[in-house]
């Protein structure tokens, strides 16, 4: 089901556990749609100096937060924020389709942290912030979404059906 | 490989006699039970046989009323779509379950788009129907009632004796999807008051590609399969001899050993129950009980998801089943474990294990050991764990 370069990071996964007194947290996903994932970063001269994470999923998503963090180390916050999902899933060598927007969330939470920090150090307070958690994961513009069943792509705007297996897909997908 | 099967729901093994019988078969190369001549009158004995056998271990008056298929899928669809188009002059109304296995629940869909109206009723916190709700469901348009004698995720076993008396007593056709139970636990179909009844045979240790469908004498039901006048004109194609013999040999063991099958596992699903809390905690179980089959047990392990726990437990070459929604390919929990009132993130944690006639009792512990160090591992590296257990501490 998954490659090499997934099972690796899968089994044993880089920068996990808490970090004690981060600069900043990111924290996205919920467990509606099988995954959360947990960031913590420590920032030094403008730079990611210590990374963590934190994950509930499946294999993918701990994958994913575990390349993450290999990536995002020592990267200055400019190059941490033009990090995508995409790079993450290439990096691993590829992800099945219908994980991609399921488990691929690594890039968000980073983004979330980094964000979290610059509002620490900016003296922004929550209030004045956007939500902290990102409950639903919509599709992002351009992302292709596939048929869970069937791994066709679906063409309909709001998938709800998949022509080619005809399964119904569920509003909540 | 020595891998340790503990998804014995998703494959049995054949047992040895099942093997030698078809082994057998393969290397007399039986002729086609429908020919005329002599090899064909022979393999049609043969077929007949396991026909037999099958009708005693269901307790059919007629082994015509046993027809062959491919698969308890199969069977399902012939059992739901058949009774359907052949009775919908009489009504187009069909009772079901929320918990039913696809190959029910997504037939009834089918059906619903071409007209049908179904009711599928919801399950109590132990997982079972009840049978009043049947009751309430009936109106003068019901043709059909299909629901399971037990689950396929949990092994809750419904109250079918129950269920079926109401609905023979409504003059309506009563389909159990027993797939699961038919020769792990006794049943009988004059009993359930089942006018059909689907099984397969790997659950009894059979091979895989052939199940069965059980069909009361009289009942209006069009075949799947049109052709040939194979199985009683009910299934046309020609019958799978080799798969079947087999079949034969596994029902034949089903029936004479029911009872030490049933002993040995049930040990060790109760020596799994009463060892878990020695080597984890916070779990939920999600199986009845007090009414369920005695090869499966379906576990939640809270603040972990199941998929992982699977691939963990797979690289100790340890084999499960999950139901999480990472795992199915579905990306959506259960429908069975919401039913029961699950939250998702409980029902993202589920594993299902099943045991089978090989395993042991150091299986037990074998798959014990390496579940408490991937739980372990896996909630240090949880969130939701995190989370829940400061805001206990803080309390």
């Amino acid at each position: 089901m998954y490659n090499q370069v997934v099972m690796d990071h899968f089994k044993n996964p880089r920068n996990v556990g808490e970090m004690d007194s981060p600069d900043g947290v990111g924290e996205v996903g919920n467990p509606l749609c099988g995954d959360m994932m947990h960031i913590y970063v420590k920032v030094k001269d403008d730079k990611i100096d210590e990374i963590k994470f934190q994950t509930f999923g499946c294999g993918s998503a701990i994958a994913v937060s575990s390349m993450l963090t290999e990536m995002a180390k020592g990267k200055t916050l400019e190059e941490a924020k033009q990090l995508s999902n995409q790079d993450i899933a290439d990096a691993l060598e590829g992800l099945p389709k219908n994980k991609m927007h399921c488990s691929n969330l690594g890039a968000d939470a980073l983004h979330q942290a980094i964000q979290d920090y610059e509002n620490r150090r900016d003296g922004v307070t929550l209030k004045e912030q956007e939500p902290q958690r990102k409950e639903t994961h919509e599709h992002a513009e351009g992302e292709k979404c596939y048929c869970p069943y069937c791994d066709v792509e679906i063409q309909e705007e709001v998938p709800t059906f998949c022509h080619a297996c005809q399964s119904d897909l569920g509003e909540d997908h | 490989m020595t891998f340790l099967n503990l998804d014995h729901i998703s494959a049995n093994p054949l047992l040895p006699e099942v093997k030698d019988a078809m082994i057998d078969a393969i290397q007399n190369e039986y002729h086609n039970p429908s020919s005329q001549h002599q090899a064909g009158e022979y393999a049609a004995e043969l077929l007949e046989d396991a026909r037999q056998k099958t009708a005693q271990l269901l307790g059919a008056q007629d082994a015509k009323e046993i027809v062959f298929t491919s698969c308890g899928t199969e069977s399902v669809n012939h059992a739901i779509k058949g009774v359907a188009l052949a009775n919908r002059e009489k009504g187009q109304h069909i009772i079901t379950s929320n918990i039913e296995h696809n190959a029910v629940h997504r037939s009834l869909k089918r059906l619903s788009s071409q007209g049908f109206k179904v009711t599928s009723l919801p399950v109590d916190e132990g997982g079972r129907v009840d049978p009043k709700d049947v009751r309430d469901a009936i109106t003068d348009e019901t043709i059909l009632v299909s629901i399971m004698h037990s689950n396929n995720e949990t092994g809750t076993i419904q109250p079918i004796e129950e269920i079926g008396k109401i609905v023979k007593d409504n003059h309506i056709l009563f389909h159990t999807d027993a797939v699961d139970s038919v020769g792990i636990v006794p049943l009988n179909v004059q009993d359930l008051h089942a006018d059909l009844l689907s099984f397969a045979s790997n659950t009894m240790y059979g091979p895989h590609g052939v199940g069965g469908l059980y069909v009361r004498r009289g009942t209006r039901i069009f075949p799947l399969l049109d052709g040939g006048t194979q199985e009683n004109s009910k299934r046309a194609g020609t019958e799978n001899l080799i798969g079947i013999i087999g079949h034969g040999k596994a029902a034949e063991l089903a029936l004479n050993s029911m009872d030490s099958r049933q002993e040995h596992l049930s040990n060790l699903k109760e020596l799994l129950l009463s060892e878990l809390p020695n080597y984890i905690d916070e779990y939920i179980i999600n199986t009845n009980l007090d009414h369920s089959l005695p090869y499966m047990v379906n576990i939640s392990l809270k603040y972990i998801e199941g998929e992982s726990v699977m691939l963990m437990l797979s690289e100790e070459d340890v084999m499960v089943s999950t139901k999480s929604a990472c795992a199915t390919g579905s990306l959506r929990a259960s429908h069975v474990l919401l039913s029961l009132g699950l939250s998702h993130a409980d029902a993202q944690g589920t594993l299902v294990i099943s045991f089978g006639p090989e395993n042991t009792e150091d299986d037990v512990y074998r798959f014990l050991r390496a579940l408490k160090n991937i739980v372990d591992s896996l909630r240090a590296m949880s969130p939701l764990y995190k989370k829940t257990h400061q805001t206990t501490a803080q309390e």
